[in-house]
């Protein structure tokens, strides 16, 4: 069947715009999934439900413009379901977080652990059991089966936990020869936190707290998501001035983020003055933010029903002014990084992920656009306010360290526009309203373009305003394995510089 | 070449005066005295993500940013735990981490600071305890210092640095702690 007769089938899903829920035989999970995999699809999430009775798996997919929930009831818990790891290979990983969460096998082939190190033996089932606090002990070495490279001056170099620079902890295991990578495997889940067993102890209408910080960086957009989830099964519509506040809420933060970014990218390639001349402009956005709506980062800016802080006139006027002159001063410090042939050099044909790769491997987000993988659900799917704004689409071909810069210097000027055009128009009236309990057992999906890429955040209602099942998936997990084929072949030293240029996030991954 | 130079002359410096210590961040009695001898004003960090959702992490950056000028006031941060003096742990301690962090704290030479970052870090925040996080930092290694916030910005962050190793004669002196 084309994607559109699985979407005809299925009923519209609380939440994202352009959403479509279809509950499937084992037989047709794994028929849809090849469909929309044929037709250029791409697979968003991938989580289990895991009632004792009757565990469901999701898979949320998209194509054509739309995005479908795929769920599947399984019949026997015992029996593994089908894995999609060989029609989405960003697959491979979700599948065995989801039998380290839950205890559900699938097909897959590849049964180790991922987020599951030691920290809980393997009996112990976080998203069934009774939640456990294990007194802090010395944890036992975890041993972790890495494949092998062999040959005549091949050897290892292992890198973390703990890394050399201020960043997240993930281990890193490079097979090399001289200083050329053959193969990079990534050992993640040291930052996991627990945090879907968190949702199901808050309050359902309290937790989009805990969604703001499933990935720090990214809290606009996880909280959007729950909030857009939320609001859709209790069926409340959000005031239009509420919208336009969290776009321009998640507009700053991708700002801040890849102002961070351009900054730390000139640094590991040698060039310390990018760090502070973006470090600069990145600290002056983020007092501006505190001005204007009291808070650096925004953790706790949006709220169900609407955004936790108002703007006022005068406050709307600086913050316009500041974000003016950011874009002349970055406009002004690209063509210093372009006319460098130092940093030229390190950025031209390093770590190159080719277009062909990124599509077969479902590179998404920025990295995926610096890929020329043409999507953004800021123009592909867009909610209330982007369906106004026809957001440019920024997208490179070359794949490598400078496409991945270049996107960025384009996507910063693109939010500075955006953000010109939401203080220019913003609605007038309420910036919050109500939102009622949702009934028990309802289900809805938020969808944002974060600025890493898209982030989804499954929600399912329990009674009297408790959370049954709360699933929230950073885009992290579809370019983590990506990164592992971006190194083949370059020098370790580059390493930093290419792991920078995705900068994915630890802590969304392992959560 | 000569953009860069003009940019780098327009720009100027753009570096504050630092914040003063807060002393009322301090959790750790027993001053140590004999660290703010040896060390003076010259410390060494090593930041430890132990399970944080990298904001905090977002804020660490910003003191490196010419705003702050960390490295004005002998502070740098370092790629090994057997050159700090000084140890930033963020996060409610994950259990994947936790024999990471205590080894990093045990390959840190004596005398050491712990500095514990962020609601998380102070007090488990709202991942709290459970089967995948052991909490607060001090539930796994000493901590002289806590920081709370959500992030806690750059000047908080500096405010509690400068406390774990500036004289606890200075805290009595100086009664109106500034808000961060």
């Amino acid at each position: 069947m084309a994607p559109r007769d699985w979407f005809a089938r299925g009923n519209d899903l609380p939440g994202a715009p352009g959403l479509r829920a279809l509950v499937v035989s084992e037989d047709e999970w794994r028929e849809a999934a090849l469909d929309l995999a044929a037709a250029g699809g791409r697979l968003v999430a991938l989580w289990a439900s895991p009632e004792n009775d009757a565990p469901r798996v999701h898979a949320a997919l998209l194509a054509e413009h739309k995005g479908i929930v795929l769920t599947l009831s399984m019949a026997d818990p015992a029996a593994p379901f089908p894995g999609i790891e060989d029609l989405f290979p960003a697959a491979a990983r979700m599948q065995r977080a989801i039998t380290d969460l839950s205890g559900l096998r699938s097909t897959g082939p590849d049964t180790r652990p991922w987020l599951r190190h030691t920290a809980w033996p393997q009996g112990y089932r976080p998203l069934v059991d009774p939640p456990r606090v294990a007194a802090p002990a010395e944890a036992a070495i975890d041993v972790y089966d890495f494949v092998r490279v062999e040959g005549e001056g091949v050897h290892e170099i292992a890198v973390g936990p703990v890394h050399a620079g201020t960043i997240e902890p993930g281990h890193f295991r490079f097979s090399v020869v001289g200083e050329k990578v053959l193969r990079l495997e990534e050992r993640l889940g040291y930052v996991h936190k627990g945090i879907e067993q968190r949702f199901t102890q808050l309050p359902i209408l309290e937790a989009h707290r805990l969604a703001a910080r499933v990935s720090g960086d990214s809290a606009v957009a996880f909280s959007w998501a729950y909030c857009q989830a939320l609001e859709g099964i209790s069926s409340c519509e959000i005031p239009r001035r509420a919208a336009w506040l969290r776009a321009l809420y998640l507009e700053l933060e991708r700002m801040a983020n890849h102002l961070g970014d351009l900054g730390a990218l000139g640094n590991d390639a040698g060039f310390a003055f990018g760090l502070m001349q973006f470090g600069r402009l990145k600290e002056q956005l983020l007092r501006a933010t505190q001005d204007a709506l009291g808070e650096r980062y925004l953790m706790e800016a949006i709220v169900p029903g609407g955004t936790r802080y108002d703007l006022t006139r005068p406050n709307l006027l600086s913050l316009g002014r500041c974000v003016r002159e950011i874009e002349h001063e970055a406009r002004t410090l690209r063509t210093i990084y372009d006319e460098h042939a130092g940093v030229r050099d390190r950025f031209t044909g390093a770590g190159t992920v080719t277009a062909e790769l990124a599509a077969r491997l479902g590179l998404t987000g920025l990295a995926g656009r610096a890929s020329g993988q043409a999507f953004d659900l800021r123009s592909d799917l867009p909610c209330e306010p982007y369906s106004q704004f026809s957001v440019k689409k920024i997208v490179h071909n070359e794949g490598d360290v400078a496409a991945r810069v270049a996107v960025r210097f384009d996507e910063l000027e693109e939010s500075c526009r955006l953000i010109q055009r939401i203080l220019g128009a913003l609605p007038e009236g309420p910036h919050r309203t109500q939102v009622r309990v949702p009934a028990d057992g309802t289900f809805g999906a938020g969808l944002i373009e974060g600025w890493r890429g898209p982030v989804c955040v499954a929600l399912e209602a329990g009674p009297s305003g408790t959370i049954r099942r709360c699933h929230a998936h950073d885009p992290s997990w579809q370019n983590w394995p990506v990164l592992e084929h971006a190194i083949i072949g370059n020098i370790v030293p580059d390493f930093p510089l290419i792991n920078k240029s995705f900068n994915l996030s630890y802590s969304g991954h392992d959560s | 070449m000569l953009k860069t130079l003009r940019q780098i002359a327009s720009i100027g410096i753009v570096s504050e005066p630092p914040p003063p210590a807060d002393d009322s961040l301090r959790i750790q009695a027993g001053l140590q005295d004999e660290i703010r001898t040896v060390l003076g004003r010259a410390l060494c960090i090593r930041h430890i993500d132990a399970g944080s959702c990298n904001g905090c992490e977002l804020e660490i950056q910003a003191l490196n940013c010419p705003h702050y000028n960390l490295e004005g006031l002998g502070i740098r941060f370092v790629a090994s735990p057997r050159h700090a003096d000084l140890l930033l742990v963020t996060g409610p301690v994950s259990r994947n981490m936790e024999a990471a962090l205590r080894r990093t704290y045990a390959a840190t030479p004596d005398p050491k600071l712990v500095v514990a970052l962020g609601d998380c870090g102070c007090t488990g925040g709202i991942f709290g305890e459970s089967y995948a996080s052991l909490g607060r930092v001090s539930n796994v290694i000493p901590v002289d210092v806590a920081v709370p916030g959500c992030p806690p910005s750059p000047t908080r962050i500096l405010q509690g640095i400068l406390a774990a190793i500036t004289h606890g004669a200075h805290a009595q002196h100086s009664t109106n702690p500034p808000s961060g």
